[in-house]
């Protein structure tokens, strides 16, 4: 395959990726990775440095779009940010140091863990939960407009978030990944944060994150720029055109068939990690 | 903390709302800078796509070995030396180290939000960010 027919197909796969990411809110990162490393004979190492460079694309890109809508909330987002940024540090450092076949196994867990997410039914909204003392004096809780007007929300269990942050961040660092499953578990589930914020709030730390270990990446010369090229290019195309048509179409059966390949690829990764073919 | 804690007071009344319409106008503002980094730098990829792939195109495509990229794609000196160079591998990693840099821009922005909200202490926690940022960009091999 000369360089140029290379290109051409991962920057197809890339805007697939991305688009359908974009559609079902499960990234595009996530699928990236193994594909390129399954098909494409991708050592796992540069696949993983062009697929964090695409996680900040599809990130810095959306951001704008997601602002407007005032979900956001800066604060947690920031605050939060010391926690992954500092895991994504840690993740980048793990990454050069553990065998391939490793980081195929923890990819192959992070991909099935992502799939079993996906299927579980979203979680009950709060309401009026007592503030917490912690969140009260970081000044994470807030407000976002919701049918007939503002809604107002109390940040739960700080420590408990701000720990799994990490984790996500490490995972993000390691992987290439946005980390949106961990996320997920950390800012819905433990902090209580209402689903909108938190999808909106983790895109915008998404970005910082990866950049945190993008620099590490780059500078042990993890990415190549023949490779991240098509993948960055092709992963924002899609994302962009994603968020334009996400209003409009009709998500549930495409979240499906989404997380069947993340359940199979996870399943891949897993098996050529086991089996050191990696 | 557990949830059930009865009778649980209304959040409105006790809780003022530390979100003003000062951080979403921030946030716009931020929104649409991120965006623009980001078309800048794809556009500077694109920009050395052109050249990679008109001068190298018709080689062999090879990942399956990793051998790590070479000084002049890994360090930011050597980036600029390519470019200058007219390299278009050269052009595509600067497009990717402005990238990269936009969300440290997105995060340095903040802290002069923060600041004119006077908001020391999410002034102190910008900072921590932005240092762990530059650290690994330019603390880990990268160089300058």
């Amino acid at each position: 395959m000369t360089i140029l027919d290379f290109t051409a197909v991962v920057a197809i796969v890339s805007f697939v990726a991305g688009l359908l990411g974009s559609l079902t809110g499960l990234g595009g990162g996530v699928v990236l990775v193994p594909l390129l490393t399954i098909f494409f004979h991708v050592d796992i190492r540069y696949a993983i440095g062009a697929s964090l460079v695409s996680v900040i694309a599809t990130s810095s890109g959306a951001a704008a779009s997601y602002v407007k809508e005032g979900f956001s909330n800066i604060r947690i987002g920031m605050f939060l940010e010391i926690a992954t940024t500092l895991g994504a540090l840690m993740g980048a450092f793990l990454a050069t140091r553990i065998p391939t076949s490793a980081l195929a196994i923890i990819f192959g867990a992070v991909l099935l863990y992502s799939a079993f997410l996906s299927r579980k039914p979203r979680t009950l909204a709060q309401r009026n939960l007592p503030p917490d003392p912690l969140a009260t004096r970081l000044q994470l809780n807030g407000s976002f407009p919701d049918m007939g007007g503002e809604r107002s929300y109390n940040v739960q269990r700080v420590p408990t978030g701000f720990s799994l942050m990490f984790g996500a961040g490490a995972l993000s660092g390691l992987l290439g990944i946005g980390s949106g499953a961990v996320k997920v578990l950390a800012m819905d589930q433990a902090m209580r944060i209402p689903f909108k914020v938190s999808t909106t709030t983790s895109n915008f730390m998404i970005g910082v994150t990866a950049a945190a270990s993008a620099g590490v990446y780059l500078g042990r010369g993890y990415v190549d720029p023949g490779l991240s090229m098509p993948v960055m290019l092709g992963v924002l195309a899609g994302s962009l055109l994603g968020s334009r048509i996400l209003v409009k179409a009709e998500t549930k059966s495409l979240r499906l068939v989404f997380s069947v390949v993340i359940l199979v690829l996870g399943l891949q990764m897993l098996y050529k990690g086991f089996w050191g073919k990696i | 903390m557990p949830a059930a804690q009865a009778p649980a007071p209304r959040p409105q009344l006790i809780q003022p709302q530390p979100q003003s319409w000062d951080d979403h106008r921030i946030e716009v503002i931020l929104g649409n800078l991120l965006r623009g980094g980001v078309l800048l730098s794809a556009a500077v990829v694109l920009w050395g796509a052109c050249i990679y792939l008109f001068r190298h195109g018709h080689e062999p495509a090879d990942y399956r070995v990793f051998r790590g990229e070479p000084s002049e794609f890994r360090t930011i000196r050597g980036v600029i030396q390519s470019v200058k160079d007219g390299r278009g591998r050269g052009l595509i990693q600067l497009g990717l180290l402005l990238l990269i840099a936009t969300p440290i821009a997105r995060v340095g922005c903040s802290i002069v939000g923060f600041a004119i909200e006077r908001d020391r202490m999410y002034v102190a926690f910008t900072l921590i960010v932005l240092a762990i940022l530059l650290y690994s960009l330019l603390g880990s091999g990268l160089g300058v």
